[in-house]
């Protein structure tokens, strides 16, 4: 019982030490199944990948598909939306990174980044509001894009944002060609 | 100390119990033997409307789950098989929906007496402090019941609310997965807010029983502000203050009732008879009423982490204002005309916040917010805290006799006041 007279570390000390520490990390390592148990599962990731027939999607037309639980919004643009979206100095985006997973994640926000690879008309992306994920609506808004009625953010023709509490421009999947009517998306 | 009533019993089972487990004298002593002061109003019965309010959804929730079914397939026809085909269904499922409005209605009462009677201040901090908690598990719970239902609102405002925290730098966009358990709102959404928030009413039970316990502790405030000083300025708990609260209880349930049986979907949203649909947004998003001020403060920000940020910043402010209202004084009632304006212009605040996020997302309502959102943070951050330096509050009372006697022309001596002259001035 000498322990409780010195100032020196003793090795009952140690012993408590270690058995608390050893307790510790055994308490955080049965909370981690009850943690991860909440996040996404296997069948969740399973849904990963779609392919889409956009044969029909005439020039000003949209279709909207459903991928993991999201609509994904894929559009045939004309003329005049592709003018409007290269018309847009890119100082002018409160968000000036093109926000595409098919990029490196540097890539500037120009049409040209937003829209499919050789193909400028074609535009897909998630159609969730990247404020609070509300489904912004087509063909609306200040700036002929797109607006989202739950907050008021308003998108461009390249789905920017250019107005309204959200952050980011709309985010592409990633996505390909398969030919020049199908797209695999994820 | 002979005037107040202690457990005592000759009963021999009673003794032996009392030897090993004492809940006969606890059970006595915290209700016949618990002195509130006398001079309480009916906006002190609110805390046993919202004991009650709590049991009824507790009870009314549990046998709602024996037939509904948590699954993004059949959870909307399963309420709606409640409403059509269960035996007293229908009665059931507005006594619940309705009763959550019932219980905002209630706690709201309940805060702003709080507010105006100053009953956060010193001794009754923790009191207080566990009065927020309970308030934010209540604002959780009923977020997930509204959910339950799997209409078009229940799906847009989760998917709405769960999205809140994306507005975290690096981490939101994990967090957000996690609580969805998928890449959005979805079916193990559905079955984990099921389960929490049959889970959630409990632990608000848990945080009651603190509240309960601290509030026995230091003992109800009063419209005075000034603490009893004698027998004389108090009553027990039983029978009295119990019969007070029974009968605005009674008045409170007619309320309730009328709620119930005419006009149940009033405070709905008839959005929430569509199934959910996750391709398609309601054209105006809104959530549940008692949310609507916290609401309108989110979409007054034009930041999207700063929104965030200022609506659970309305909320978590509550937990520091002991220390932000500097006035000694603790009734209302005699501070200047400066603290009641502002008070009562931060009540109304709240009701326009209110409005306000009813609104669609237009610049005029949300220009609007603004003005009332500064004024809301303005009368915690600026308000209360200046205030008690600068305002001239008028004379306490020297007692609660004193001041039940003045205001009933002090003629009026009730008959047990007068075993105790000593306290009067």
């Amino acid at each position: 019982m000498s322990a409780s007279a010195t100032a020196e570390p003793t090795r009952r000390d140690m012993l408590y030490i270690s058995t608390a520490a050893v307790g510790a990390i055994g308490v955080a390592a049965v909370a981690w199944p009850f943690v991860d148990q909440m996040n996404p599962d296997a069948s969740a990731l399973a849904l990963a990948s779609i392919e889409v027939d956009v044969s029909a999607v005439e020039v000003g037309q949209s279709i909207k598909v459903k991928w993991r639980g999201k609509p994904v919004f894929i559009r045939n643009r004309t003329e005049k939306e592709l003018e409007e979206a290269n018309a847009v100095p890119l100082d002018e985006l409160p968000d000036a990174n093109a926000r595409n997973a098919n990029l490196p994640g540097d890539a500037q926000a120009t049409d040209e980044n937003r829209a499919a690879t050789g193909k400028e008309p074609w535009l897909v992306m998630i159609g969730v509001c990247t404020h609070l994920g509300c489904i912004p609506l087509m063909n609306a808004g200040d700036y002929d894009g797109y607006f989202c009625p739950c907050h008021g953010s308003h998108y461009d023709t390249a789905g920017r944002i250019r107005k309204g509490p959200a952050p980011e421009n709309l985010h592409i999947p990633p996505y390909e060609f398969l030919s020049d009517t199908n797209i695999k998306i994820g | 100390m002979s005037e107040y009533s202690k457990f005592q019993s000759q009963n021999r089972f009673v003794k032996w119990m009392e030897a090993r487990l004492p809940i006969v004298s606890l059970a006595y002593n915290e209700t016949f033997g618990f002195y509130s002061p006398k001079n309480l109003s009916y906006f002190w019965t609110f805390g046993a409307i919202l004991t009650f309010m709590l049991v009824a959804q507790i009870v009314t929730g549990i046998v709602l789950v024996m037939h509904y079914t948590p699954h993004v397939d059949m959870a909307f026809n399963s309420v709606e098989h409640i409403m059509r085909d269960v035996n007293y269904g229908w009665l059931l499922r507005y006594l619940h929906a309705n009763g959550a409005s019932m219980f905002f209605i209630a706690v709201y009462i309940h805060i702003f007496r709080g507010l105006y009677y100053g009953s956060y201040k010193a001794p009754r901090e923790v009191l207080w402090i566990l009065g927020v908690i309970i308030y934010l598990l209540m604002m959780a719970t009923g977020f997930m019941g509204y959910v339950l239902p799997w209409g078009q609102m229940s799906f847009w405002g989760a998917t709405v609310i769960t999205n809140l925290f994306s507005a975290f730098p690096l981490v939101g966009e994990s967090i957000v997965q996690w609580l969805w358990g998928g890449f959005s709102v979805g079916n193990p959404a559905l079955q984990r807010f099921f389960s929490l928030h049959y889970l959630l009413p409990f632990m608000i039970a848990a945080v009651v029983i603190l509240h309960i316990w601290a509030l026995h502790v230091v003992g109800n405030g009063n419209p005075t502000g000034v603490e009893p000083k004698s027998r004389q300025d108090m009553a027990p708990f039983a029978p009295h203050v119990l019969m007070k609260d029974a009968f605005a209880l009674m008045l409170f349930c007619i309320f309730f009732g009328w709620f119930v049986f005419y006009i149940p979907n009033y405070l709905g949203h008839p959005d929430n008879y569509i199934q959910a649909d996750p391709l398609v947004t309601p054209p105006h998003i809104v959530p549940e009423w008692y949310y609507l001020p916290f609401y309108a403060i989110l979409r007054a920000i034009p930041d999207k982490l700063g929104g965030v940020i200022a609506m659970f910043g309305a909320i978590l402010v509550l937990f520091i204002l002991p220390w932000l209202d500097t006035s000694k004084v603790r009734s209302g009632a005699y501070r200047s005309l400066w603290f009641k304006t502002a008070f009562w212009l931060f009540a109304v605040d709240c009701v326009i916040l209110g409005w306000l996020g009813s609104q669609p997302a237009e610049p005029v309502y949300v220009t609007a917010a603004q003005f009332g959102t500064a004024y809301y943070f303005g009368y915690f951050f600026i308000i209360l805290p200046l205030l008690g330096f600068f305002e001239k509050p008028k004379p306490l009372p020297a007692s609660i006799s004193d001041a039940v006697l003045a205001k009933n022309g002090g003629s009026a001596h009730p008959a047990d006041a007068t075993s105790a002259p000593e306290t009067r001035g």
